[in-house]
């Protein structure tokens, strides 16, 4: 294996919130030297990173793949490259595939094509009910013996509250995080963007914010009578974030995170039917927008996501309300973060710990460090390089709607276990 | 002219929008006048289009009506006088409703300085407001002192979706009969974009009233819609 000598680097590690100046030398995917490497170190390749940041590689808590799938909206290995560019070294597979991902054989299959590719580390989130629809349990046993590392619900709510606990209870067993989908299933039924000044404007079927407010509240008491571990990977309601950040303070095993897009985007980016801005949950109001930033600086969201969904170019040229819900922006998603730095809502040591330490414990994995003998997951970024999304790009999905926008903060290396899997040049 | 009707072109062997109008355009069509059941489907097309063709809205799911909007204030101006001086209810389904819509669009472009909108909360919810329109849930006060009485149709959809409890009951607490219509001014106008249930919206006394001037807006859609073509497609002279 390559020994890599990283060179000149502002090192972060987000874990001991240690931030210094310093080398990382690479043996056998490992971090062997970090800050002053001996100097006997013999690397077969030098970088030098003047002005680069490295820290822990990012790990992404939903994304979709549509592994196993047809391919038309991405393959594993097109959204992982997208990863890759991104800063993830770690995703984790949405159980929304095709088949659903409640069958121990598509478990299988995820993880052999991970394998076969080699590129991230890649896990799979099991359906908590077959099929997802709420209304039998599958065989998690199974499916974690399967490789499965957690159960989600994916974007499907289960409307009925009995199936929730006993799937909860059943899963609370095997001590693993269901991820849930908070949201009152007939209240937001048919809705294509949040309920407001603009839906009406528009004409459009809205979901209601009221709906994950209701969706969190019932699955916060509902998880506690089953005693089980829940995650809600993404939401959108600052209210919602504020029920689950008071669970938590009181001792509740749950965690919130929040995507990217619900931080940087509001129903405004909607406008006139831009289906790029179509997405679940719902982009909501520019004020919950503002009180979601607020909410990531004090402590109320465990992790950020980019919550990836491409899609082909068979789903484009649709109405809004034909379009699918979701944005492929994996790729993009080191600017796309920076902008929160920029915003003022949280500082670089934050960022960096809602993308690595904060998923890893979501998950159940161990922190993500830079220290000696961890394994070399690392990225390296150039945070002043401008950087401008375009729609072309290693994703098969070209459904998102920050093209042009004028970020900062460029990807330049992503190691994973010490190999190189993502490399770009200074633009 | 060509008229494209869904159920028998292409769309229904599973042609999407675009490439549809894309073979129109093909067969060197000048512009498209749509009408679909999805809001949004003609800003999609206008989108794709660009300077190739154009388009008229001819009617997009729950969005806009714009040439039943012009063909409204056109009759308006005509037979009730200044926008800008007169107080217009629209009555019935404006949470489902392109033509209110569109209507409340180019009535506050033209300065009408009060849009009231009636109809029970589930399908006149009081979040409309944004819309820059005053809401109301009771049809006698709205209607005091009103220049126009616009009536909407009441789809029977409604009903199965159970945003009403039975039509006649609709009728009873919001249908636009003769002694309500006493409550307005004594001059007021009474439209419809039709077609009218009638003993539902709009009682027939009403609706074949000397102030009813629904077969007026017909007359002027033909004129307004002619006006539109010609402006569009007029060969630039």
């Amino acid at each position: 294996m390559t020994r890599r000598w990283l060179r000149h680097l502002r090192l972060i590690d987000p874990e001991s919130g240690r931030d210094w100046q310093g080398d990382i030398a690479i043996s056998e995917g490992r971090i062997v030297g970090l800050g002053e490497v001996p100097t006997d170190f013999v690397a077969d390749e030098e970088i030098d990173g003047s002005g680069l940041v490295a820290c822990p590689a990012f790990i992404e808590t939903q994304f979709q793949a549509h592994t196993p799938g047809h391919g038309r909206n991405g393959d594993l290995e097109s959204e992982l490259r997208a990863a890759a560019a991104g800063g993830f070294g770690t995703v984790v597979l949405d159980p929304t595939c095709a088949p659903i991902a409640d069958q121990p054989g598509v478990i299988c299959e995820q993880q052999m094509a991970a394998t076969t590719l080699g590129l991230l580390r890649v896990h799979s989130a099991a359906a908590l009910t077959r099929e997802l629809r709420g209304a039998q349990l599958s065989e998690m046993e199974a499916l974690l013996r399967a490789g499965a590392t957690v159960f989600s619900q994916g974007q499907r709510p289960v409307a009925d509250s009995r199936i929730l606990r006993l799937a909860l209870s059943y899963a609370a067993d095997l001590g693993r995080t269901v991820f849930l989908w908070p949201e009152d299933d007939s209240l937001a039924a048919g809705g294509v963007m949040d309920e407001g000044p603009l839906s009406l404007r528009l004409g459009l079927p809205g979901r209601p914010q009221a709906a994950e407010d209701i969706g969190v509240e019932r699955d916060l008491r509902v998880a506690a009578l089953a005693g089980a571990r829940v995650h809600f990977p993404s939401l959108s309601s600052a209210q919602a974030l504020t029920r689950v950040a008071a669970a938590r303070r009181a001792g509740q095993a749950v965690s919130a995170g929040v995507s990217l897009h619900h931080l940087l985007l509001s129903t405004a980016d909607i406008g006139h039917f831009n289906p790029h801005g179509k997405l679940l949950p719902p982009l909501r109001s520019q004020e919950n927008r503002e009180a979601l930033g607020r909410a990531l600086g004090d402590g109320s969201v465990q992790c950020l996501s980019v919550q990836h969904q491409p899609w082909g170019r068979e789903e484009e040229g649709q109405t809004f309300v034909q379009a699918p819900f979701g944005i492929a922006a994996a790729e993009w998603t080191l600017p796309l973060a920076l902008r929160l730095v920029d915003a003022g809502w949280i500082d670089l040591l934050t960022l960096l710990r809602l993308l690595t330490t904060g998923p890893a414990a979501v998950l159940g994995l161990p922190a993500p460090r830079l220290a000696l003998d961890t394994p070399a997951d690392i990225c390296l970024f150039d945070p002043e390089a401008e950087c401008i999304p375009t729609l072309q790009s290693f994703s098969r999905g070209r459904n998102h709607p920050y093209a042009g926008w004028p970020l900062r903060g460029q990807l330049r290396y992503l190691f994973v276990a010490g190999r190189l899997v993502h490399c770009s040049s200074p633009a | 002219m060509l008229n494209i009707a869904v159920a028998s072109s292409s769309a229904a062997k599973g042609e999407s929008l675009l490439d549809t109008v894309d073979n129109l355009l093909a067969m060197q069509v000048d512009g498209f006048i749509l009408r679909h059941p999805e809001a949004g489907a003609a800003h999609l097309l206008a989108r794709h289009l660009g300077e190739h063709a154009w388009v008229v809205n001819a009617g997009d799911g729950q969005h806009a009506h714009p040439t039943q909007a012009l063909l409204d204030v056109f009759t308006l101006r005509r037979l009730a006088g200044p926008i800008s001086e007169r107080v217009v209810v629209i009555l019935g389904d404006v949470l489902h409703s392109r033509v209110a819509r569109a209507l409340i669009h180019a009535l506050s472009i033209l300065g009408c300085p009060q849009i009231r909108v009636v109809g029970p909360r589930t399908l006149v919810p009081p979040e409309l407001h944004s819309l820059g329109v005053h809401v109301w849930h009771e049809l006698e006060p709205a209607l005091a002192g009103a220049n126009v009485v616009y009536a909407l149709r009441m789809q029977r959809e409604r009903m199965d979706a159970q945003r009403l409890p039975s039509l006649e009951e609709y009728h009873r607490r919001y249908g636009l009969t003769a002694a309500r219509l006493r409550l307005a001014a004594p001059d007021a106008v009474v439209l419809h974009p039709g077609p009218m249930n009638r003993g539902v919206e709009i009682s027939a006394e009403v609706a074949d009233g000397p102030q009813a001037h629904i077969l007026d807006q017909v007359t002027h859609g033909l004129a307004l819609r002619m006006a539109v073509l010609a402006r569009l497609a007029g060969g630039g002279a």
